[in-house]
């Protein structure tokens, strides 16, 4: 205890804070130009911060502005939609005070025949009807056929709108429209999980048999899965092969691997598909070999089984040269050592060589997984109707039904999804680890 | 490696069995490439080897794909060959106009693409960069997001700016695509670099351009080659973008081929494709031989 308080005022006669004030300034180290050398080293250090993040400033801004903000651009479409706010603007603001319990009175149905003449006349209405229909499938024709009538209808307009079509005195219908007529929308959310908000306004499931894009997200990932287990298995023993050879073969078969890997994504997507059309060379050489008959030829292409054999030789050198990069670095000595410490091969295999090359394999299957759940052209060429994946979809959705919210909201869950995975794989391997041949 | 003296039988077929396995997947890898090459040659409209060819008739084969490649659209493919006939080709062939497309956006996208890239790996290897990590993240992203993401946002927001359908915005489109790769390849090269150097150039009295021009770019250029070859081969093989925001006026080699495979196929498509092998064989070599010079010059001892 005396110890202690000993030491502690001896600390404070050596340096007590208040003394140091008090004395005169005992000159502290100083720069050329007078100033503290602690400030001089800050000033250096933020301007050599500055400087270093200067030289990156222009990549960034680009990025920004071309890449980045586009696809917050699209995440913004995926809950953005004012399609029905912009076409029925008087409805939509009578809309917003209606609580919901029953079916609006007069003044809401004559405000909605109004914005129905003014939509049919701007040419709108069709819009308006495909919107609702993405709500509640099946109401297009009610804003469509209803809308054509709409400059005959006469006061009392609920009547008159009901006997048009008795849908609307249903409460469905009208707590749909109300959920529409918000500009801000996580209905396409719902959508791309196959769920909808039923009359009580609770969220559920769709019908088994109508449910279209979560057994397709399912399916995307359990074919990436299988499309990164085979290159796995097909990668290990050929990087083995790689990093073991003498250089001067190692570098010969380096290019086998290489090629692929520098040849454009078509040309190989097109002579899969010269290799594995009923008529084309596999078949062909089994035909020749009277491993099977000519009339019974093994359909391969434009189904799972040709995405998976083309997409698993695209992404082969994908896990091919990150593996090959770390067993080149696992001295050979420790298989021998084990070897002769009385391990079988297996063992050694196993409990020495395996481990060492964990590292590689997490690189390599991470990164193939990524690139093969965003896959795009393969499927589109080769996979025929059931070997279809989720980014299919997207791109139908833009280019073909042209429901852009709906594809903009699947493009965000794969977005999230694959975020998760590169931040783990920045976790796990570093991003600075990515190379090339 | 070499199989031990003291290798026991099992030892020994393993050792065999290996081998052939490996040699199975190299012709997984390397047989599909290699085989549209003489496919490409058929005289038949087929996309299979015809009887003719496997006996080596030299009847069945034939180079009208490759012709077709340069007359399909001409206005008189069968006119005399003649100065006219040329600039006909030039100006109308479907083929030829991908191509001058392909390589115009190609090569500006790649320009483009090496300068803001390797300025900012030099940024991102200076040990004082701030937030390293997160920048050299979304810098490497372009790569990651799945192209039909990326498509689909660029078409969004490109059609708003009134860019999409542009030559300016495919270009802008695939800079953005080959930035990860000069990134890459760039700070590859500058790991390991002496930063000494650049102190003892200062040192001497050169001034910051003349240190980058004279002391860092010979270093680095090895790199910066390999990621503009990488960002140039990426521009030329992209389609997915290209769908979503090009117009028929800036049809570039993989739309033509696209839509080749899904409308119309024909072994005229082959024959792009073998020579678009071609250009990939060449330019393998290349970016090998800029690699270990790279090796060479920083002084890394091939392993």
């Amino acid at each position: 205890m005396t110890d202690v308080s000993y030491d502690r005022t001896l600390a404070d006669g050596v340096k007590p804070p208040e003394k140091h004030e008090e004395a005169p300034p005992a000159a502290p180290l100083t720069a050329a130009d007078g100033t503290p050398l602690k400030k001089k080293l800050a000033i250096t250090m933020r301007r050599a911060r500055m400087r270093a993040f200067l030289l990156t400033a222009p990549l960034l801004v680009f990025l920004m502005v071309f890449f980045v903000v586009p696809i917050g651009q699209m995440l913004f479409l995926s809950v953005h939609n004012p399609t029905f706010a912009d076409a029925m603007p008087r409805t939509t603001e009578a809309l917003a005070e209606w609580d919901g319990s029953e079916i609006p009175g007069e003044d809401i149905f004559a405000l909605l025949v109004e914005d129905m003449r003014e939509a049919r006349a701007d040419r709108t209405i069709g819009r308006v009807a495909t919107r609702m229909n993405y709500e509640v499938p099946g109401t297009r024709s009610l804003f469509t056929s209803t809308g054509r009538k709409a400059a005959r209808l006469e006061p009392p307009f609920k009547e008159a709108l009901i006997d048009a079509d008795e849908d609307w005195g249903s409460l469905e219908v009208w707590a749909a429209m109300k959920r529409v007529s918000s500009t801000m929308t996580g209905s396409f959310y719902l959508a791309a999980l196959d769920r909808q908000v039923n009359v009580d306004g609770e969220i559920v499931m769709q019908d088994e048999n109508r449910q279209i894009y979560v057994p397709l997200f399912w399916r995307t990932f359990w074919m990436s899965a299988l499309i990164t287990v085979l290159c796995m298995l097909l990668a290990y023993p050929v990087a083995y092969l790689l990093s073991t050879l003498p250089l001067k073969y190692s570098n010969l078969l380096m290019i086998l691997v290489l090629l692929p890997f520098w040849t454009s994504l078509l040309v190989r997507t097109t002579s899969w598909i010269a290799m594995l059309q009923t008529q084309g060379v596999i078949n062909d050489l089994m035909v020749f070999f009277r491993i099977i008959g000519d009339d019974n030829r093994i359909q391969m292409m434009f189904n799972q089984t040709g995405t998976i054999i083309a997409m698993t030789h695209i992404l082969l050198p994908f896990m091919i040269l990150p593996l090959y990069s770390v067993m080149k670095t696992i001295p050979p000595s420790y298989m021998r050592a084990a070897r002769s410490l009385g391990a079988t091969p297996l063992t050694a295999f196993i409990r020495v060589y395996f481990p060492q090359t964990l590292p590689g394999i997490a690189a390599g299957t991470l990164l193939v997984f990524i690139l093969a759940v965003g896959y795009y052209i393969t499927p589109a060429l080769v996979g025929g109707q059931s070997g279809q994946l989720i980014s299919n979809l997207i791109a139908f959705h833009m280019q073909r039904s042209l429901n852009w919210s709906l594809a903009a909201a699947l493009g965000g869950l794969l977005l999230a999804a694959i975020l998760i995975l590169y931040w783990l794989y920045n976790k796990l391997v570093g991003i600075e680890k990515l190379k090339f041949g | 490696m070499a199989l031990p003296p003291y290798a026991s039988p099992l030892e020994r077929t393993w050792y065999y069995t290996f081998r052939v396995i490996c040699a199975a997947i190299f012709l997984f890898l390397i047989a599909p490439i290699l085989i549209i090459i003489p496919l490409s040659f058929n005289a038949e409209p087929y996309f299979t080897f015809t009887e003719g060819m496997l006996a080596f008739d030299p009847e069945a084969y034939s180079l009208r794909w490759y012709q077709d490649i340069l007359r399909n659209g001409m206005v008189a493919p069968d006119a005399p060959f003649s100065w006219a006939w040329l600039t006909d080709m030039w100006n109308h062939a479907q083929w030829i106009r991908s191509a001058r497309n392909s390589f115009f956006i190609a090569i500006c996208a790649t320009i483009l693409a090496t300068i803001l890239g390797t300025l900012a790996a030099l940024g991102l290897s200076r040990p004082e960069m701030p937030y390293r990590s997160l920048i050299t993240g979304l810098l490497i992203s372009p790569m990651i997001v799945p192209l039909v993401i990326t498509a689909t946002g660029m078409f969004f927001f490109y059609s708003d700016v009134g860019i999409a359908k542009s030559y300016f915005g495919i270009i802008a489109a695939h800079t953005a695509l080959g930035i990860p790769f000069v990134i890459i390849t760039v700070t590859a090269t500058l790991v390991g670099f002496d930063t000494s150097l650049i102190r003892a150039s200062a040192s001497l009295g050169a001034r910051p351009h003349t240190t980058f021009f004279k002391v860092i770019m010979p270093l680095i250029l090895p790199g910066m080659i390999s990621g503009a070859l990488f960002a140039f081969i990426t521009s030329l093989d992209e389609v997915v973008v290209v769908l979503f925001l090009a117009d028929v006026e800036q049809r570039t080699i993989p739309r033509q081929m696209w839509a080749g495979i899904r409308e119309q196929i024909s072994p005229t498509i082959l024959a792009v494709a073998t020579i678009l092998v071609a250009i990939s064989i060449l330019l393998l070599p290349t970016v090998e031989l800029l690699r270990r010079r790279s090796e060479r010059l920083r002084g890394i001892r091939a392993s």
